[in-house]
């Protein structure tokens, strides 16, 4: 039987982890990811868990020594955040331009200066291009079940990619909530044994990460970018498979009482359930709004979103991260970017908020819903508004 | 592999653009890098083969008279050879 428990979401993803029987874990804590890597050096040690745990003195060196784990066939997990991730931010192009299936979880954290440990999406959104596959998840479960997704989607011989796994610092990562954890037979069957098909082997020597000149760069890119697009449809198949067996539903892009409303609000992460609360309490009072939530980052799910907001005359996007100058927050330059060629799409209003740990609270959500809808009724002179902003 | 490099298309590349077959860097042709081309005045040299030591590619071999020459496939005209020959038997011309 499945057990029910109430666990530290940092705690519950250690569990999943030792689940998903990793070889090698290699980690510089960094709040607010720490404990998921305390607690799986305490299972390490306890004789719980039957890995190698590579103490590092930088996260640049925890994720060059996950590839060079992962580069002989062994199954690596780490976790990072914020500045720890950005200190790591050229080895995750390696990971993934050498197809390495690491799996890591990332603690959405906001970036300096000013030092800040709490919770945004700046950390994710600097790591946007670096070609791995990338999840948002909003609670406990959808992190526990999204960890063990992502060690077999990018391991899976059709994808063998490296896969983030984010969850909003704080507001998950140190909440304790009740998580159903599988049985091991369960994940055993779940996710097959990791082969990688050239793994690091003095029997038959291979080079990886090898120099790449002019006359041959573009072609390794052009694969990476075939390979991640084609990752779509392993990735589909996993979570079809997961419901089938687990009874929980993961898609690219998921809705709340979205069908048939005319404004639209998108988010990402845990957000998203605060803001199901101020859809609720909209539509009573008989306001036609609804939530769509982006769940796959990397690759973008372009069908799924053109399917989900199309129908809508406002989409109100919320960004927790912001590109300075820019057009928009993130999320939103690309939304509006797979919409742009549409010939029905909605008018695309950008707010960005929630940085630093910063709340948003059902009514926040709603003030930016309503002003989002004035927006689109009057214009604005800026590209996107600042949500709370004192000034 | 089949194909030289330089016709390989995306398709044709090993997962991770690994290099599966050992020793293959020998088909990369370095000389065109060259912007000097070393040339060996056979009345000085003495056939000592310093410059095949001192070669940082491993470029040169000595041949079947004994003198020691460059392979200027791979060779890339840097001129270590001809700063460290004790006969100044050789010397780097202008490659037009």
């Amino acid at each position: 039987m499945t057990k029910r428990v109430g666990i530290e979401i940092s705690q519950a993803i250690g569990e999943a982890v030792k689940l998903a029987n990793i070889d090698v874990v290699a980690s510089y804590p960094i709040t607010p990811q720490t404990h998921i890597v305390e607690h799986i050096a305490e299972l390490v040690a306890d004789g719980e868990l039957d890995a190698a745990y590579i103490a590092v003195e930088s996260e640049h060196s925890a994720m060059s020594a996950c590839l060079g784990a992962s580069a002989v066939g062994a199954r690596a997990f780490t976790a990072s955040a914020g500045q720890g991730l950005e200190l790591m931010h050229e080895v995750l192009y390696v990971a993934s331009s050498m197809r390495l299936p690491v799996v890591m979880a990332v603690t959405n954290r906001a970036l300096s200066s000013p030092l800040s440990v709490w919770g945004d999406h700046s950390d994710a959104m600097a790591v946007r291009d670096t070609g791995w596959i990338q999840i948002f998840t909003e609670n406990g479960q959808e992190v526990v079940d999204n960890v063990l997704c992502a060690f077999r989607i990018g391991e899976d011989q059709r994808v063998l990619l490296p896969v983030m796994i984010h969850l909003d610092g704080f507001h998950l990562s140190h909440m304790i909530e009740p998580i159903y954890m599988p049985e091991q037979s369960e994940v055993d069957k779940f996710i097959p044994p990791y082969q990688h098909p050239l793994p690091l082997n003095p029997d038959k020597p291979i080079t990886m990460g090898a120099f790449g000149p002019p006359f041959i760069y573009s072609e390794t890119k052009k694969a990476q970018e075939v390979n991640l697009t084609a990752a779509k449809e392993v990735i589909l198949q996993c979570w079809k498979e997961f419901a089938s067996i687990f009874k929980r539903y993961y898609h690219p892009v998921e809705t709340y009482h979205s069908e048939g409303a005319k404004v639209l609000l998108l988010t990402m992460g845990s957000f998203s359930e605060t803001a199901m609360i101020a859809i609720d309490t909209m539509r009573k009072e008989g306001k036609n709004v609804g939530l769509v939530k982006l769940r796959l980052w990397r690759p973008f799910p372009f069908y799924e979103i053109r399917q989900a907001v199309s129908h809508a005359e406002v989409l109100i996007v919320l960004d927790r991260a912001l590109s300075f100058g820019g057009p928009a927050g993130p999320v939103c330059s690309e939304i509006k970017a797979a919409l742009y060629n549409e010939d029905k799409k909605p008018k695309i209003i950008s707010f960005v908020g929630g940085l630093g740990g910063r709340d948003i609270t059902p009514d926040g959500f709603g003030e930016i819903i309503d002003r989002g809808i004035e927006i689109s009724r009057t214009g604005s002179q800026q590209e996107f508004e600042m949500y709370g902003v004192r000034g | 592999m089949d194909k030289p490099e330089g016709e390989l298309t995306w398709k044709d590349l090993e997962i991770g653009s690994i290099v599966a077959e050992p020793g293959n860097a020998s088909q990369y042709q370095t000389g065109t890098w060259r912007s000097q081309r070393r040339t060996l005045n056979i009345k000085r040299c003495i056939n000592c083969g310093i410059c095949y030591i001192f070669c940082p590619e491993g470029c040169i071999e000595q041949n079947a008279e004994g003198y020691f020459e460059a392979n200027l496939f791979y060779c890339k005209g840097c001129g270590i050879c001809a700063c460290e020959c004790p006969t100044e038997a050789i010397t780097m011309v202008e490659e037009e």
